[in-house]
């Protein structure tokens, strides 16, 4: 049976054949003065491009001539869809962008609403320490995912099995603590959604105590590894003024010396209590950028560790009634419900709580009119909010600068001129997640 | 809402958005009367100095360098904001690609980075219905600023800057992918997340969110942009 896509045509470059594999044979030699020039879809369906990345390479033999990303596979509408939700329920929306760095989006967010609503001051001491620490935390699981898939994608099968379960004893904290392991919506607007468990301390203090050494088993199998050392170094190129004029930020840009990070240079959620570093290299290939991310991780179990000592017992939201989320949570006979406390106090007791609590939860408070941009270091660089308000119950607009977007632009730069394999190395070292890049 | 209620020879307020209704009933099942409150967002008025913080340097550096790239303070600056902290220049598009380039090549301004356009649609800020919102990051001096400019709907040109910034090659398909903005000069302006052959511009603010009614146990959910919303 003949494939109907698998057809030749003529166009004003030449004939064009159309191969799918296994039917190379059917296309004649190259006629007198014809030159051949290879196109190939790598993906959306593609086991190395991070999920459903397309790149359209153009091959002279192994060698890229011409690369570029075609995105949009995943979007989902999620900055239109924030306009018809409540500020509250925009959280769970947002989360679900970069979904592997779910506690930077909600972060970004809520810290952008706040600056609206002009009670940034007023967050509480124990909501921010539990923010960042949850933010370290998590950053430890992308980075884990970034070196597992980056690994498996080059052949390093044990890396992938190694990084992904380093990272279940994350999420199952993360499960601990917000109930899910992903997508958890957990920081809201004035704080966090819930305090932490009685037992959430000790177990996280017992991963922090675990990770380093299990860290460094993937770090040994890695850094000196001839293999890897071969495929990731002078890979992917991309120097300091390439990444300015790219707009590229995170490990990559670290990657070449500048040891630029939010966290220090404006500092929000408390960071400037915490003593870390930014981890530099100056190599400007993949092999810095997984050096700097293996760093990364330590600093941050580093802060997780500081966030643990800061934590006083206190408050997890705002004080004013009006923002503040007014149902609460407890563990019930069936696993978690609403708190049989708070529905007394609002269906037995107190008229007022219970009107405040339907408005709260039908209709949402009102955030003044303006715009802010809020912008904060996720684990892939400058996590950005652009949020508008008309002053309404409902955002006017939100637009996410998710650094993963901007990142990917640099394919072609790191990848035009090298060999066809060396690509997948540098796509796995700018570590996109299109759940970000597509929104 | 008309200028009927405006005293003669006093300007229009000039508005960004409208927001009307309260509880989002509508027609006769309304009894309480808020259904016909309105209320207006009107424009940010200009502010004066001093700005406070960097942002009077800033506004120095611009006014003393403008005219070595092309275009003077008074052509290219509507006005300047500020607001929650942060600065908007408001800028017309004629001077955008001049002004960008003095922000990025002024040594006392640097800002090497510009954080992408977003587009954000106010169908109601007559002749000025699409705003493109550019935020750009100076590393040097560790500054942030906002630039804003706005572009009829029946005229939604504005200048593309990625001869200056190539990183906003993608972010200015995608806003003209969702808003319909047509970024001049640009390589290839293409969509970048909807489908090529795709119909409108889907973040504007006419362009319907979609979705269908769900059941669930007897009852019926609308979709949500069927929903009652409490403005």
């Amino acid at each position: 049976m003949t494939d109907t896509y698998a057809d030749s045509y003529e166009t004003t470059t030449g004939r064009v054949y159309t191969v799918q594999g296994q039917d190379w044979d059917t296309i004649p030699g190259l006629a007198e003065g014809e030159q051949e020039r290879i196109t190939v879809n790598m993906g959306p369906q593609h086991p190395s491009t991070h999920g459903v990345l397309r790149l359209i390479l153009e091959l002279e033999g192994e060698t890229v001539t011409e690369a570029r990303a075609g995105i949009g596979y995943l979007h989902t509408g999620i900055e239109k869809n924030m306009e018809f939700r409540s500020w509250t329920q925009g959280v769970t929306y947002v989360t679900r962008m970069d979904y592997l760095s779910p506690f930077f989006n909600e972060a970004a967010y809520c810290l952008g609403m706040e600056k609206l609503l002009g009670i940034t001051e007023e967050i509480p001491e124990r909501a921010q320490v539990i923010r960042v620490m949850m933010m370290e935390l998590n950053r430890i699981s992308s980075h884990l995912v970034c070196l597992a898939t980056g690994g498996m994608e080059l052949g390093a099968l044990t890396a992938m099995i190694f990084g992904f379960r380093e990272r279940e004893t994350i999420l199952d904290l993360f499960e601990l603590v917000t109930g899910l392991r992903m997508n958890s919506a957990y920081i809201r607007p004035g704080g966090v959604a819930q305090d932490l468990p009685a037992d959430a301390e000790a177990k996280i203090r017992e991963a922090v105590m675990a990770l380093p050494r299990r860290l460094k088993d993937t770090a040994d199998m890695l850094v000196d590894n001839s293999v890897w050392l071969g495929r990731t170094k002078n890979v992917g190129y991309l120097d300091l003024s390439g990444c300015m004029a790219l707009g590229i930020t995170g490990p990559i840009l670290r990657a070449t010396g500048l040891p630029h990070d939010l966290r220090k240079s404006n500092p929000y959620s408390g960071y400037e209590n915490y003593e870390f570093e930014v981890c530099t290299q100056n190599t400007s290939d993949a092999y810095g950028r997984f050096l700097i991310r293996l760093a990364e991780m330590e600093q941050s179990l580093n802060i997780v560790e500081q966030c643990l000592d800061r934590l006083q017992p206190g408050p997890v939201m705002v004080e004013d009634k009006k923002i503040a989320w007014p149902s609460q949570l407890s563990i019930g006979s069936d696993g978690q419900g609403n708190s049989l406390e708070h529905i007394r106090h609002i269906m037995g007791e107190s008229m007022e709580a219970l009107i405040h609590h339907f408005k709260l939860v039908t209709e949402g408070f009102n955030v003044p009119a303006g715009q802010v941009y809020s912008a904060i270091e996720s684990p892939r660089g400058e996590l950005g909010v652009h949020i508008v308000s008309d002053g309404g119950t409902r955002p006017y607009r939100v637009h996410y600068r998710d650094p993963s977007f901007t990142n990917l632009q640099a394919t072609a730069a790191m990848c035009e001129g090298g060999q066809i394999a060396d690509v997948i190395a540098a796509v796995a070292s700018i570590d996109p997640v299109m759940g970000g890049v597509d929104r | 809402m008309s200028g009927e209620v405006v005293p003669a020879g006093q300007p229009l307020l000039e508005i960004t958005t409208v927001r009307e209704g309260m509880f989002g009933t509508k027609g006769s099942g309304d009894t309480s009367g808020f259904g016909g409150l309105v209320s207006v967002v009107p424009v940010p008025e200009a502010s004066h100095r001093p700005f406070g913080g960097y942002f009077d340097i800033v506004a120095d550096e611009l006014h003393a360098a403008l005219a070595d790239y092309g275009t003077t303070p008074d052509k290219a600056v509507e006005k300047v904001v500020i607001a929650d902290g942060e600065m908007t220049f408001h800028v017309h598009r004629d001077e955008l690609v001049s002004f960008v380039r003095a922000l990025r090549d002024e040594p006392g301004l640097r800002f090497e980075m510009c954080l992408g356009v977003s587009g954000v649609h106010y169908p109601n800020h007559t002749n000025k219905e699409l705003h493109a919102v550019y935020h750009f990051r100076s590393i040097t001096h560790n500054r942030v600023i906002r630039v804003e400019v706005s572009v009829p709907d029946s005229d939604a040109r504005v200048p593309s800057i990625v001869s200056v910034y190539p990183t906003n090659d993608w972010h200015e398909r995608e806003t003209f992918d969702f808003f319909g903005i047509v970024f001049e000069c640009h390589p290839h302006l293409t969509r970048i997340q909807m489908p090529d052959d795709w119909q409108g511009h889907p973040q504007r603010k006419d362009y319907p969110l979609g979705g269908i009614p769900v059941e669930y146990k007897g009852a019926t959910v609308p979709a949500p942009d069927q929903r009652r919303s409490y403005n």
